[in-house]
């Protein structure tokens, strides 16, 4: 379809009469949809971050047994499965794609608004199945979030969770499929539908950052979605894809399969690497937005933020096996795995120093939504720096499976993509609701979750430096771990002051739902195009006239300007301003 | 409502906030020196694990720099920059010399990490020494299983389909070696300074064998049987320990190893003789 007929497209289904269950329940209108995508993927992360609360309830004080070795697993089975499928992947694209990608782009809608809605759609029985789970007769999925097989492939092989885990498997390929209807629709509406003026050098890095990431999760996705596939059959219908001829099953020899139990783990994780930068570029356009208008300085180095997203979504394809280096995969694989992840630290890396620079001779305004950024480069950082150990395939075969990976993936993707989260609702609510979050509250919320989060995560390296490995439940049977209870003790206190921090934000959403003040078009005096449309924006977004654009989203603080910003719709090169460089 | 003044002062927000970020640096720096005296690698008892440490220091120090200098300028920049009046930001946001700079630094790190990291790679998973004792290593829910060799240093035949619960390497019965074969239970027993080969593998899910003292691990996968090797140098008992979760008794699977003269291991191996 062309760029016309697709704007004729929208413009069409704009003029249609809309009914209550058009308007709010099967919506077409992108904002309605990204809506319901927030609303469901902040309550996944609410259940989450509830299942994480009762495992570290258990793991402070093992020995009260408030869960049953199988029960802990469960839980924390789930609270992995929950917060990386069902919140940080889908709240990303769904909640912040789907309402900002129009609007950022000056377009009116998706390309295709029906597509969009079903996507959603699709992810609700992803939800109420694994919602289900809970109450499946023995229980959800325990077999960890990674369900590495045999354990996960042959029922009878892990206790509890004979229908939990069939169920994990439909569950997420709901969230699949449904991911993919919103990433067709992303890359055809950002290459497709941008306003007049609007070239690809121009984008919001936010755009450039869901860009990236839904090419990753079109790539990427179907190959887990074959995997779950072949693990449903394996439960259900005796094939034998994951499963090695010769186990010991029921204290019975199983001589008739002929599957290898390491297809798994590299179907999995040449899912599983490149998901976890899905988690993280979103994020990094998102702060890298943030830090820049309310640094009011232009973003330090946007060709070298593209080409290092652009680069980061390159190599995500080639480092899966760093998961893999003590699997008992060839040597020489896992040699060129190292190198591999070695050379994509260096994009990070780059990103992690320009936004430190764009801070440096700014002028910064301490919003809740900067503080959550500046939060993020800092976790960034910190998790970015224990990767490097875990790079290391000598040090890994140490650290592997310790809690020291479990500090780093923490930090690195779960907090700092959770960060951005709360970045981009602090600085979008007034656009999505047309409402100020009350920054009192906001920044009681960060500091208590940015304290939390590192007195939570960061004694998780001292776990991992003595050798504790994960998804124990109790480490009372190894006297090499005889010091570890108290650093259980001061996480689990730490963990509850982080969540007890999270009920903050959730009373400010609320609060500030229905006596926030008012919010203008354009709060934060910044220059993407969304800022220009209503708050919130009416269906169509604009008025009558498309909204032109003329410059890059990040002329701040031009010499001579009139104002600290200028809106990418404003036309003239203000008199003083240097005319070349500004992103083309 | 707008929310950014004209006129702000957000200096006194600047301050507390580069407190904060410079409380991080300290807080994560002085953790990781109480830390290193209290949880911290247990005790080293291999020979492998020598290089392996090293790196790990060397990574620490590397890391602890970047950690350091980034936690600091960000604290500095935030105390520095907040706004107030009407001046406004530096308009600046290109500089090829700078971002060579923090691609190639970062880059030349890296590239040395990786070639020393590959150079142990690659001893770490070379061919073990000919003296080497060898042992044979089954994992299943949740017990470590130890098989060694008959005085002569020879394995009797195994098969799979032999295997049973009560015969869990499938050793064939027909082979009178198996009879000179000691089986054991959670129990290793290692010669101090003699290099030993551990043939890996799993007979129902997957398990790991951790040797934390030894810098070891090694997935037991069924279906495929690993060798590693290393070299313990250090009389004494330790734990093997799972690292990969392997069912609702994971955290129960602990096997005890010792490590002792070839005279005494030798008389325990004797002990152990089926009769």
């Amino acid at each position: 379809m062309g760029a016309v007929a697709v704007r004729e497209a929208a413009a069409a289904h704009e003029a249609h009469d809309e009914s209550f269950i058009r308007h709010y329940i099967f919506s077409l209108d992108h904002k309605t949809i990204g809506k319901q995508y927030f609303w469901t993927t902040m309550f996944m992360g609410l259940v989450g971050g509830s299942l994480a609360m009762l495992m570290r309830r258990h793991l402070g004080w093992p020995e009260q047994g408030v869960l049953d070795p199988a029960q802990y697993l469960q839980a924390a089975t789930m609270h992995g499965t929950v917060m990386i499928f069902f919140f940080l992947t889908v709240i990303l694209t769904g909640a912040f794609g789907n309402f900002l990608i129009p609007l950022m782009i000056g377009a009116r809608d998706m390309a295709y608004p029906f597509l969009n809605m079903m996507s959603f759609w699709t992810l609700v029985p992803g939800v109420l199945t694994i919602l289900a789970s809970f109450f499946a007769p023995d229980g959800p999925a325990g077999n960890g979030w990674t369900s590495y097989a045999p354990l996960a492939a042959v029922a009878k092989l892990s206790t509890g969770a004979q229908w939990g885990q069939t169920l994990w498997a439909i569950a997420i390929l709901f969230v699949l499929i449904s991911s993919l209807f919103g990433g067709l629709n992303f890359l055809t509406t950002i290459i497709n539908m941008r306003a007049r003026g609007l070239s690809m050098g121009r984008l919001p890095l936010t755009i450039w950052g869901i860009f990236i990431t839904a090419i990753l999760a079109l790539l990427s996705f179907p190959v887990l979605m074959a995997a779950l596939g072949m693990l449903i059959l394996d439960r259900t219908a005796g094939t034998s894809f994951f499963v090695p001829p010769g186990l010991l099953v029921g204290g019975q020899l199983v001589r008739d399969r002929s599957g290898d139990a390491l297809l798994w783990q590299h179907l999995f994780w040449f899912f599983g690497h490149p998901e976890v930068y899905i988690l993280i570029l979103t994020p990094m356009g998102i702060v890298s937005d943030v830090i820049s208008t309310f640094a009011r300085k232009p973003i330090f180095g946007y060709k070298a933020m593209v080409l290092s997203l652009a680069a980061i979504g390159f190599l995500s394809f080639l480092v899966w096996g760093h998961h893999m280096f003590v699997s008992g995969m060839h040597p020489l694989l896992g040699g060129a795995f190292m190198a591999a992840t070695m050379i994509i630290a260096i994009p990070s890396a780059i990103k992690t120093f320009n936004w430190c620079t764009t801070l440096w001779q700014a002028r910064i305004h301490f919003t809740t939504a900067m503080l959550f950024a500046i939060g993020f480069v800092s976790l960034f950082v910190t998790g970015g720096l224990s990767g490097i150990f875990l790079a290391s395939a000598p040090v890994d075969i140490y650290l592997h499976d310790t809690y020291f990976v479990i500090a780093h993936f923490h930090f690195v993707m779960a907090s700092a993509a959770l960060f951005s989260i709360f970045a981009g609702t602090y600085y979008w609510f007034p656009k999505m609701f047309g409402r100020m979050m009350n920054e009192t509250l906001g920044k009681i919320h960060f500091v208590a979750t940015f304290l939390g989060i590192y007195a939570t995560f960061f004694p998780m390296h001292f776990l991992g430096t003595m050798g504790n490995s994960r998804r124990l439940y109790s480490e009372s049977f190894y006297p090499f771990l005889a010091k570890a209870p108290p650093i259980d003790v001061f996480i689990s206190i730490s963990a509850f002051v982080l969540g007890a921090a999270q009920i903050v934000f959730i009373v400010n959403v609320f609060y500030s739902l229905v006596r926030g003040p008012r919010a203008e078009r354009n709060p934060w005096h910044a220059n993407t195009l969304e800022w220009q449309a209503d708050s919130p924006p009416p269906h169509g977004n604009w008025g009558p006239e498309e909204p032109v654009v003329y410059r890059w989203p990040y002329d701040y603080s031009v010499p001579g300007a009139a104002e600290d910003y200028i809106p990418q719709t404003m036309p003239a090169v203000p008199a003083g301003a240097p005319a070349g460089g500004e992103g083309e | 409502m707008s929310a950014l003044e004209r006129r702000p002062d957000e200096r006194r927000a600047g301050t507390w906030m580069g407190v904060l970020i410079l409380f991080i640096l300290a807080a994560g720096f002085v953790s990781f020196v109480v830390a290193a005296r209290i949880w911290w690698l247990p005790p080293l008892a291999s020979r492998q694990g020598v290089i392996t440490d090293q790196i790990f220091n060397a990574i620490l120090i590397a890391t602890a720099i970047a950690f350091v200098a980034v936690h600091a300028f960000l604290g500095i920049a935030l105390i520095r920059y907040g706004a107030h009046g009407e001046r406004r930001a530096a308009h600046w946001h290109e500089h090829l010399g700078a971002e060579l700079t923090w691609t190639l630094v970062p880059a030349f790190g890296l590239v040395v990490l990786a070639i020393l990291s590959e150079v142990v790679w690659a001893h770490v998973y070379s061919a073990p020494p000919r003296n080497a004792q060898v042992v044979e290593v089954v994992a299943r829910q949740f017990d470590w299983h130890v098989r060694y060799p008959a005085p002569d240093g020879r394995f009797g035949r195994t098969d799979p389909k032999f295997r049973s619960t009560s015969n869990l390497f499938g050793e064939d019965p027909s082979d009178p070696v198996n009879k000179q074969n000691v089986v054991t239970t959670n129990d290793l027993h290692l010669v101090v300074n003699r290099p030993v080969a551990v043939r890996i593998t799993a007979v129902d899910v997957i398990h790991s064998f951790f040797l934390p003292n030894f810098r070891v691990k090694q997935d037991a996968v069924p279906g495929r049987t690993v060798t590693i090797w290393f070299t313990p140098d250090r009389t004494g008992t330790y734990q093997i320990a799972c690292a990969q979760l392997c069912g609702a008794g994971h955290y129960t699977m602990r096997g005890n190893v010792t490590v002792e003269s070839q005279a005494a291991f030798d008389a325990w191996l004797r002990s152990q003789q089926k009769p």
